[in-house]
């Protein structure tokens, strides 16, 4: 495949032959209270048929917006005000909104990030996608049934005849990129735009999802636009990348000489700021001592919900959501939980914060959950904090952030007024803001700020524990990098320990002292950061490592684990408990369980 | 603008109040409120006739009642009263009827809502299922039977009316409430220790109030006619004491040879609730923080 994709993109490093597609000078403007206000300035880049370019940049770098440009669907207010953009002579900015619709499907195609939300979820997959063939050739029904039938198999979907009569709700997030991905294909449109494609999805998922798209590629020749924020996911997929940064290009070049060679100190920053699998050896081994008291213990906890209702209002199914899990934390350490959607491992979180109901034991500072009266529970709060994924849906939008800091202080009943607002300004400072900033509300703040104020409304209360669920998955690379430093430095100074729970691998490899991975509601394998990562036992977590998009161009050509098909559903009828896991011990602490 | 709003962040009612005062739509809203309220208090000492006198010029000698214009601002009705009167007369009627009952209505239904929303369980299906009842029920019907139980008053229609028009607003707030409760805002709260009084006043009741005000303002018009409606059932204000819906009613079959007897009531009530709406609608943008600098 890499040579294939080398011999490819052969011909534009002549730039000889004519490109499919030409991008010269573009600029989109958005029209703000009279005032034209660029959001892309002077973007050039060529793409010849069959090869990839990644448009890589954070968020606000106007990467999305060119290519909502391209396909002729920029919001109202913002518009193309310079350059052009032609794909085979036509200039698709100026081209009416009639023949653009033409267009559209049958030669430009694009994917987007939820593929939930771009399906129709009150029509069948079939009909969406015989309506789509139809719309741009007038076959009869059948033909376009069978043209559809083919398509899906063409992604690779399981029994395609089964899922034409399915909705989307019925299928899981691989699947319905995939299903995006047949629609987008059916016409093998020349120019194939796929935005942030692969980010909802799982890793073992991504990698199939993105292996598919190469293999696609290579099979009908279609020239791809990859937007992305993932380094990882460029390097394993782009020839060529263009590094944008707030509306302008930073730098462009073969993948090969941006990774290796970046000539821009942006790029170089942004290389760095990704977190990349075995750089977590530079934490040191050193464990903190295992102490007396755990900060939490789980012994055998499990968390069910019933669901359904049969004719008397008795549930009839169950979903197992965290199924006979046991660890412990230890004072001042970090302790991570790594698996996909669906695992379990945010409801452990919920669980030990006590907003869900639980069976077995869960004891935080020596108390256990269960046995707490009202009053006992409002204590443990300041013992256990959470830090969410989403900081602007964790805090109250119409609450000053320095009354949200100074909140938890208020309702523990600590200090007065003036003492509260002096503490929330200390706390701001330590994470990085001023005290002029309280009296602001959440929406003014970036969201790198925004999580920086919910760690320093969970520190208010000086807790012995805190749940970082997901914590820096929504934010920038170079966000997340300083986000996670401030957690490091608070985490020495306070000797706070983290439950740090998150799907990514690598920066979980890059920030905890032990691990525990997660699958169907049970651990499958825990021990130390190095023993895990450095000793894979389970099958499951070698194929959760295999499947982390490496940021090196260089060590694409690895071979891959075969899809693993999807995951079980935890949803069980009642009466049928799924089997327990035994951990073994291999050695040293680490667990893991006898493969299935 | 901009400028002073941000030098000047602190005292938030201040503040939102000097910010309303700045929108010309809110200001006309509320030049109108002022308007009504004023000539219905001082309805005696400005209306040019009693409310009830039936002027012996008011009806021209075929016994027609007179267009505006002349002695009688906004002309006379059937009986030959002058109907200007007769409207500051009756903004008292329906300014309670609009105000107070309107007011009680979605206080009942907010605490109804809210309660069955935040709280669930048995209590909140216990409610809830009782708000369906209510609303399949029907209210005029309801309000017929209340208002021949009690004896027709200005304040037992008001609070018929309140009884009746409550339903509407529990379900769009326990609907609301509900997704409130759901938002991660309330979990981290509950992380936090955070009672339910905290969580319910702190955070939940302060973003039901655009919903509120919504509801709200749509509720004068529905209510002054729902007076109007049953004043004309003969269950409502009993006549002749004046409301804006009672005047309708009593001229509408006369309305091809005097159309102002429907219009200038007509557009009391619409101007009325267009008011409270523009003021409502501002009050809704200056209390939303995250709407701040738009204005």
């Amino acid at each position: 495949m890499t040579l294939a994709a080398q011999t490819m993109a052969a011909p534009v490093q002549g730039a000889a032959a004519t490109p499919l597609l030409s991008v010269r000078d573009l600029t989109v403007s958005v029209r703000d209270r009279g005032v034209l206000r660029p959001l892309v300035e002077g973007l050039s880049f060529d793409l010849a048929a069959g090869e990839t370019l990644a448009i890589a940049g954070e968020s606000g770098s106007g990467k999305s917006i060119t290519s909502l440009a391209l396909m002729g669907l920029l919001p109202n207010n913002v518009a193309v005000t310079a350059g052009q953009a032609l794909l085979d002579g036509t200039d698709l900015p100026r081209l009416p909104e009639a023949e653009m619709r033409g267009l559209r499907g049958a030669k430009v195609a694009m994917i987007f990030q939820e593929p939930m939300t771009s399906l129709n979820p009150v029509h069948r997959i079939g009909t969406q996608l015989i309506e789509a063939i139809r719309a741009h050739e007038p076959v009869p029904q059948r033909a376009a049934r069978a043209a559809a039938i083919e398509a899906l198999r063409r992604v690779r979907i399981s029994e395609p005849e089964r899922r034409m009569g399915q909705y989307p709700h019925e299928l899981s997030g691989g699947m319905r990129q995939r299903v995006m991905i047949a629609m987008a294909l059916a016409m093998r449109p020349a120019l194939l735009i796929a935005d942030e494609p692969t980010t909802a999805l799982d890793v073992t998922v991504q990698r199939e999802v993105l292996e598919l798209l190469r293999d696609l590629q290579a099979e009908t020749g279609t020239a791809i636009i990859l937007i992305t924020h993932d380094m990882g996911v460029v390097a394993e997929t782009a020839d060529r990348v263009v590094v944008m940064k707030a509306g302008q290009v930073v730098e462009s070049g073969p993948v090969a000489q941006i990774f290796d060679a970046p000539a821009q100190p942006y790029t170089r920053d942004l290389l760095a700021a990704v977190p990349r699998l075995g750089a977590g050896a530079e934490r040191g081994a050193l464990l903190p001592p295992e102490a007396p008291v755990p900060v939490a213990r789980l012994i055998d906890a499990q968390v069910r919900f019933d669901i359904g209702a049969n004719f008397f209002g008795r549930p009839t199914h169950r979903v197992h959501a965290v199924e006979g899990v046991s660890f412990d934390i230890r004072p001042g350490e970090t302790f991570g939980l790594v698996g996909e959607s669906g695992c379990g491992k945010s409801t452990i979180a919920k669980a030990l914060a006590g907003l869900v109901p639980h069976r077995g034991l869960i004891e935080v500072a020596g108390k256990k959950l269960s046995e707490l009266t009202a009053q006992g529970r409002k204590e443990i709060c300041r013992d256990v904090q959470m830090v969410f994924q989403d900081p602007m849906a964790a805090l109250d939008p119409r609450m000053t952030v320095g009354e949200a800091v100074a909140e938890p202080l208020l309702i523990h009943g600590v200090g007065n007024a003036e003492e509260r607002r002096d503490r929330a300004a200390d706390l701001f400072q330590r994470v990085g803001l001023t005290p002029e900033q309280m009296t602001r509300y959440p929406h003014e703040f970036s969201g790198g700020q925004r999580q920086r104020i919910c760690v320093a409304r969970a520190l208010a209360l000086k807790p012995k524990l805190i749940i970082c669920d997901e914590s820096v998955s929504a934010l920038d690379v170079s966000v997340q990098a300083r986000v996670l430093a401030l957690l490091e430095e608070l985490q020495q100074e306070m000797g706070v320990s983290y439950l740090f729970i998150s799907h990514d691998m690598a920066v979980v490899e890059n920030v905890v002292d032990r691990l525990a991975v997660m699958y169907l509601g049970q651990i499958v394998e825990m021990g130390t950061r190095d023993q895990v990562f450095g000793d894979p036992r389970h099958p499951y977590t070698q194929r959760l490592l295999d499947a982390v998009p490496i940021p090196d161009p260089a060590r694409r050509g690895r071979a891959h684990v075969r899809p693993a098909g999807e995951m079980p559903s935890p949803i069980r009828a009642l009466g049928d408990a799924p089997a327990r896991l035994a951990l073994r011990d291999v050695g040293g602490g680490h667990l893991v369980a006898a493969a299935a | 603008m901009a400028d002073t709003a941000a030098s000047l962040p602190p005292t938030a009612p201040a503040s939102a109040l000097r910010r309303l005062l700045r929108r010309k739509l809110a200001l006309f809203g509320l030049a109108i409120i002022v308007l009504v309220v004023g000539g219905a208090v001082c309805a005696p000492w400005i209306a040019p006739f009693a409310p009830d006198e039936q002027l012996f010029d008011g009806l021209t000698l075929f016994g027609e009642p007179l267009p505006p214009g002349g002695q009688f601002l906004m002309g006379t009705d059937l009986l030959g009263r002058d109907l200007f009167t007769r409207m500051l007369y009756g903004a008292r009627t329906s300014l309670i009827i609009g105000v107070a009952a309107n007011g009680v209505a979605l206080v009942i239904g907010t605490l109804v809502g809210v309660l069955a929303g935040f709280r669930r369980g048995w209590l909140g299906a216990l409610l809830m299922r009782f708000t369906d009842l209510m609303m399949a029920f029907p209210a005029l019907l309801l309000a017929i039977c209340l208002a021949a139980i009690f004896q027709p008053s200005l304040w037992i229609v008001a609070m018929v009316i309140a009884l009746v028009n409550w339903v509407q607003t529990a379900r769009v707030v326990y609907t609301e409430t509900t997704s409130l409760a759901e938002r991660e805002f309330v979990a981290a709260e509950k992380t936090l220790g955070a009672s339910q009084a905290r969580i319910l006043f702190r955070h939940i009741l302060p973003h039901l109030v655009p919903t509120l005000i919504v509801w709200g303002t749509l509720g004068i018009s529905v209510t002054v006619l729902l007076e109007a409606t049953l004043s004309f059932l003969g269950v409502g204000v009993q006549p002749p004491t004046p409301s804006w819906g009672n005047i309708i009613f009593e001229n509408q079959t006369y309305f091809q040879a005097a159309p102002w007897l429907v219009f200038i009531p007509g557009a009391a009530i619409l101007l009325l609730a267009l008011a409270f709406n523009l003021v409502g609608d501002a009050l809704r943008d200056v209390l939303d923080p995250t709407q701040r600098g738009n204005d």
